[in-house]
């Protein structure tokens, strides 16, 4: 396995405050990891510290030389006086015009390599983003909420296309998710954020997880009960980390 | 045709020529306020080259320059908006500039030229500063093209693609405050930011690529600069107000005429 990045204990504070907090984790070639968490967890600032976006204030990030990393970010917001069309966009990544063609047919939207791009839809726009990290051939894909606004049905496609990407690449995969019952079916590791890591590892052993059921809640927990990790920890009311008193 | 004529219109052509790739990277990124300040800080430039002797678009340039950087700067502290301090050091850079002028002894400048521009009176040496300056800013503009387009669609994919995000946003403050320094004679200050964003916003118009936008954007700015010196031929209007008045005609036109190009 060759390790592409890896954090440890890595912090980034905003405004004087912990955005994220002695966060430790790694992604290996050809292993997709999923960030999960509430919303304010932090997972956007880890991955834009990972990215080189935001500033890390302590710890250590390591990445593996002249990594090449294919960056599919929440949203694009094009100015609408920039005429711009979606084959256009994609060429601005990869010369190879056939290039483009192929990987718009991948994500499923190649009637759309006309249009231009402040025209598609939010969920047209997430394929059309993959297609692009995918056109750069990128050792390590990262992925921010990359289900956003897409149907269910476009859910489960998605992410079995990421799979799918992984293995035809061979490349890492690092994504937030919300979606934490259709995401568990396409991912290696998964890492419970609340700023701090509560509890990470396979997706079988995190979702019994008792710091997981406490942040997402028993329901979410049973719909999905794939995931149990090794908790070790609990949060107080207010969000301090305590030892883990019914450990087992 | 005289001679004055002649060097207004080859100045005013090549200066519209620049403007339109140019300007429309200002409509794109949502730069016009922030082209008019550096354009206002151009009469601090003024006072610079007066009270030190030093070539004209030298001075206009470096102030441009300086005034960039400190803008850039201080807007990443986000303590005040944007918008407000971009009025802050406009209004201040102007009014800096006429103080320091006033300062100055044995020299009466020509107010009005410089905040409306005197395009009747370029010279061959004018013409030599545009057509080089304008030489420069488009070679430049075509070599970073692509990045400079990435750049605009998504700053922070573009960095994480590895472009240099930071050197290509110097880089274009520094094409502007180039093309600020030489349309000063033709425009003036206050008119500076109409023929970059006018032509560019018309052509956005009749346009459905960005390079395609930049041509038409130069073709639209040329056809202006010479509607705008027949006007002021033949009814003796002022010449650089007569060409923004051109550009506004032909944006408004176009507007009326055509329906959005996606």
């Amino acid at each position: 396995m060759t390790l592409l990045v890896e954090a440890q204990h890595i912090s980034v504070v905003y405004n004087g405050q912990a955005a994220v907090n002695d966060v430790s984790l790694s992604i290996n070639k050809g292993e997709i990891v999923t960030l999960i968490g509430p919303n304010g967890a932090g997972k956007t600032t880890l991955v834009r510290a990972i990215l080189g976006l935001a500033k890390i204030s302590s710890g250590l990030l390591t990445k593996k030389p002249s990594l090449s990393i294919g960056y599919m970010p929440q949203k694009l917001q094009i100015d609408s006086t920039l005429p711009v069309s979606v084959s256009r966009f994609l060429a601005l990544a990869s010369r190879q015009p056939k290039d483009v063609n192929e990987a718009l047919s991948l994500v499923r939207v190649a009637h759309l390599a006309k249009h231009p791009v402040q025209a598609i839809s939010g969920g047209e726009l997430q394929r059309v983003l993959l297609a692009r990290a995918i056109l750069r051939q990128p050792e390590l894909l990262v992925l921010d909420e990359p289900a956003q606004g897409v149907d269910i049905t476009g859910q489960t496609e998605l992410y079995s296309l990421i799979k799918q990407i992984r293995d035809q690449l061979n490349c890492g995969v690092l994504m937030i998710s919300h979606d934490l019952h259709l995401v568990m079916a396409a991912t290696d590791k998964v890492i419970c954020l609340n700023q701090h890591v509560c509890c990470s590892g396979h997706p079988e052993t995190v979702s019994n997880d008792p710091a997981y059921q406490e942040l997402f809640g028993r329901s979410g927990a049973d719909q999905i009960a794939v995931y149990h990790h090794h908790h070790n920890h609990e949060h107080t009311i207010h969000g301090d980390v305590v030892e883990c008193k019914h450990h087992a | 045709m005289p001679d004055f004529m002649i060097y207004a219109l080859l100045g005013g052509l090549g200066v519209a020529a620049i403007s339109g790739p140019l300007g429309c990277f200002v409509v794109w990124r949502r730069m016009a306020y922030f082209g008019d300040t550096l354009a206002h800080s151009a009469l601090m430039g003024i006072a610079l080259g007066l009270l030190l002797d030093i070539n004209m678009n030298i001075a206009i340039a470096t102030v441009c320059i300086f005034i960039a950087l400190a803008l850039v700067i201080l807007l990443k502290q986000r303590q005040l908006a944007s918008d407000t301090l971009l009025g802050i050091l406009a209004h201040a850079s102007l009014s800096i500039g006429l103080v320091v002028v006033s300062f100055i002894e044995d020299v009466r400048i020509d107010l009005t030229a410089y905040l409306f521009g005197d395009l009747l009176a370029i010279t061959p040496i004018d013409l030599a500063w545009i057509y080089g300056g304008a030489i420069l800013v488009g070679t430049l503009l075509a070599l970073l093209w692509r990045s400079l387009l990435m750049m605009t669609i998504h700053e922070e994919l573009a960095k994480v693609e590895g472009l240099p995000v930071d050197k290509l946003r110097l880089v274009l403050m520094l094409l502007f405050s180039i093309v600020i320094a030489v349309a000063m004679k033709i425009v003036g200050v206050l008119l500076i930011t109409a023929m970059l964003i006018i032509p560019a916003a018309t052509a956005r118009r009749i346009s459905n690529t960005p390079e395609l936008m930049a041509l038409n954007a130069s073709l639209l700015g040329m056809f202006s600069v010479g509607l705008g010196l027949t006007l002021s031929y033949f009814t003796d209007t002022p010449a650089g107000p007569s060409v923004v008045v051109s550009a506004f005609a032909l944006f408004i036109c176009i507007y009326l005429v055509r329906p959005q190009k996606t």
